[in-house]
């Protein structure tokens, strides 16, 4: 495969101690051969969004079982906005209910997975985003 | 010494064509295809069993089972502002339910207020919010406590949110020994599974203790403490790690409570426990009645408790939410079911059936109704509560209650080789097996070694959701934090500064705290001031992030 390894910035923002989901999702995205810098919890906008300009990653994954998703979406996607990473994928999963999703979607934010998403879709909707945003950005 | 019989079995067994599908239990336990007398050479009925009411307890707690009591049926319930919560609690008491327990939203668990600045978003969302003793007082309006049950799901700030409950009462006439209920107040399994805490593990043991002391002499009916191995096993554990953890988490608060200079008989019969009904069926009951097995033996035999009161691990059982699925949303109510009845053949002393929408949002009306329903038709139609410990003296049961036993004392030896449960947390012990365990299941779903139906097999495409969703407005976090900022300007507010001042002054000594939380509570102290006060003397926990 082309091109360096796609680095991946997780975290859990606010008061949400649903950990489960995020750690599998982190380790199984190391194990697809991408790097992977969990946050842990009790992050904010902030704090993602500077790790995010830290590391130069490639896309930045939000895990959200509190109900807060379209404020931290929002809130993180207009600071990546502010910090030049507007053209990074933002996605994530949790207990996001459907009628939401295009709100998000508005928002800019890429595709959100809910409870009993297989994770190997998970793995491949980051690498063929990211694959084909190289693309793009390259001409190749 | 095998029968020929047995020999024969195992011949045609050899010969016969399987299915091609995994036989292991979902914790990943390999099993046998049949259990017969052979499985039991090492058992002793007598010294194993024994009786219902009796030491070991593995037949159950009380000598009469349900056909003294049945179980409490108590759904757990909390969303939005406390007054939508107590119309909530109105509902479940006119269908017949006979406990109430309270889900508090995420800054509350966290000991936040709702005007923190992580809290944005989250207020009354997955609980309800409660900030000081005014929204308790909206919370519990018109509800007789000194007639209902209450527990309350929260550990971190849970001696506060105790004294503010205690506050209330009092302000009702409600003498303290009148009133009944369960104070999670588990904080070893937060540090585990549920990531809520606020302090480092010694002052969260300090604050429990005093709880526990306070009252032994003054809330004399009330569980101080819910040890809780339900997000434990949410978090991705197996059966046996759920097990040895609960039960090591529970051993360090006797020890410690030993260490604090209380005399065992006089806390020990205020423990209960809190185990998850997950889906395989003769794993969960095993669980249950191991659980009971161990704890009567270890407080009898390792720390000298003379009362048999103190030998008894009570159970609360809830059914599994990580077990039900967004998809097809009503076989859920199946599941459940099934879990409900794991339960219940287990001998639990009171029980949630989580509700089908449980992998979409709080549960809606209809769907907490179904699963209250769930329980009343498991206790007046199945003829499961009929008869106590229905399955004991099984093969089957009776092996797997044994090897789980023996698989939680493995663990109690890893544990204590490092230095106990706390030292065990700090060096991440608990959390990586359960993270190991969650990976290896999620992989056995992914690679369909495991099924999940709906969702891995028996896939309906194109599928429409079909259930109303509970929507919590957010207008809820308006309103709250509306009323918090009246009662800032309206309360007393040299009072609570003296409060606060008096509570960190002897949190910096020895002294008991509950009597100045009570008394933070009674002036309208919030939530978040209290554990602001604490955090300045006792620090503040952080986890190292790790997968």
């Amino acid at each position: 495969m082309a091109g360096p390894k796609i680095k991946v910035v997780i975290a859990k923002p606010g008061l949400d101690g649903h950990d489960r989901g995020v750690k599998v999702i982190a380790r199984a995205l190391v194990e697809a051969g991408m790097e992977v810098v969990y946050l842990g919890l009790q992050q904010t906008p902030e704090s993602i969004v500077q790790a995010a300009v830290e590391e130069d990653a490639d896309v930045i994954g939000l895990s959200i079982l509190s109900g807060a998703h379209l404020t931290h979406f929002k809130r993180v996607k207009e600071l990546m906005d502010k910090a030049g990473l507007g053209d990074r994928l933002l996605t994530g999963g949790g207990i996001i209910p459907t009628k939401d999703q295009p709100k998000l979607k508005e928002l800019g934010v890429g595709k959100v997975f809910g409870p009993g998403e297989d994770i190997q879709n998970i793995v491949e909707y980051i690498r063929e985003t990211i694959q084909e945003r190289r693309r793009t950005e390259h001409g190749f | 010494m095998k029968t020929a019989n047995k020999k024969l079995w195992e011949e045609k067994f050899r010969k016969a064509e399987l299915r091609e599908a995994d036989f292991s239990s979902i914790s990943g336990r390999p099993l046998q295809p049949l259990y017969s007398w052979e499985d039991l050479t090492d058992f002793d009925p007598e010294a194993k069993l024994g009786i219902p009411g009796e030491f070991p307890f593995t037949r159950g707690v009380h000598p009469s089972m349900y056909r003294g009591r049945l179980w409490t049926m108590r759904q757990f319930a909390g969303m939005g502002t406390p007054q939508q919560t107590n119309e909530r609690y109105k509902f479940l008491l006119e269908k017949g339910q006979t406990g109430l327990s309270v889900a508090f939203d995420n800054p509350t668990l966290y000991g936040r207020d709702s005007d923190h600045a992580l809290a944005v978003g989250e207020v009354g969302k997955t609980g309800v919010a409660v900030d000081t003793l005014a929204d308790m007082e909206r919370l519990f309006r018109d509800i007789p406590l000194d007639r209902v049950s209450t527990s309350m799901t929260i550990n971190a700030p849970a001696a506060w949110i105790f004294t503010m409950f205690l506050a209330n009462a009092e302000n009702h006439g409600i003498a303290f020994d009148k009133l009944r209920g369960t104070l999670q107040n588990d904080i070893l399994k937060e540090y585990i599974a549920q990531k809520e805490w606020i302090f480092p593990p010694a002052p969260h043991l300090r604050l429990i203790t005093d709880l526990m002391a306070f009252c032994a002499d003054h809330v004399p009916q009330w569980n101080t403490i819910s040890i809780s191995g339900y997000h434990i096993r949410e978090a991705g554990s197996t059966a046996a790690q759920e097990l040895a953890f609960t039960l090591a988490d529970g051993f360090t608060y006797v020890e410690s409570a030993i260490r604090a200079g209380l005399d065992i008989e006089d806390f020990a019969p205020r423990l209960s426990f809190f185990f998850n009904a997950h889906l395989d069926f003769f794993e969960e009951i095993a669980k249950l009645r191991a659980a009971r097995r161990i704890w009567a033996r270890h407080m009898k035999e390792k720390y000298k408790a003379k009362s048999p009161r103190s030998w008894l691990c009570r159970v609360h059982a809830q059914t599994a939410g990580c077990s039900l699925t967004a998809q097809q949303p009503e076989i859920n109510i199946i599941r459940t079911a099934l879990e409900a009845l794991a339960g219940v053949l287990g001998g639990c002393q009171s029980l949630h059936t989580n509700s089908m929408d449980e992998a979409l949002a709080l549960p809606s009306e209809k769907a907490v109704e179904i699963a209250l329903r769930t329980q009343q038709i498991i206790a007046f139609e199945s003829g499961a509560a009929n008869v106590i410990d229905p399955l004991g003296g099984s093969y089957y049961l009776e092996r797997l209650t044994q090897d789980l036993e023996d698989e939680a004392e493995k663990y109690f030896r890893r544990i204590a080789e490092l230095g106990g449960m706390v030292g065990a947390i700090e060096q991440g012990f608990p959390q990586r097996e359960i993270t190991r365990a969650a990976y290896e299941y999620q992989m056995a779903l992914s690679r369909k070694i495991k099924v999940l139906v709906g969702v891995n097999q028996f896939v309906n495409e194109d599928e429409k959701l079909e259930i109303p969703v509970l929507e919590i407005d957010e207008s809820v976090e308006r309103d709250q934090l509306e009323n918090l900022s009246k009662i800032k300007q309206r309360r007393d507010n040299s009072a609570v500064r003296s409060s606060l001042e008096s509570l960190k002054k002897t949190a910096s000594g020895t002294g008991n705290l509950i009597p100045h939380l009570l008394e933070c509570a009674r002036v309208y102290a919030t939530e978040g001031e209290i554990s602001d006060a604490l955090i300045k003397v006792f620090g503040e926990y952080r986890e190292q992030p790790f997968y």
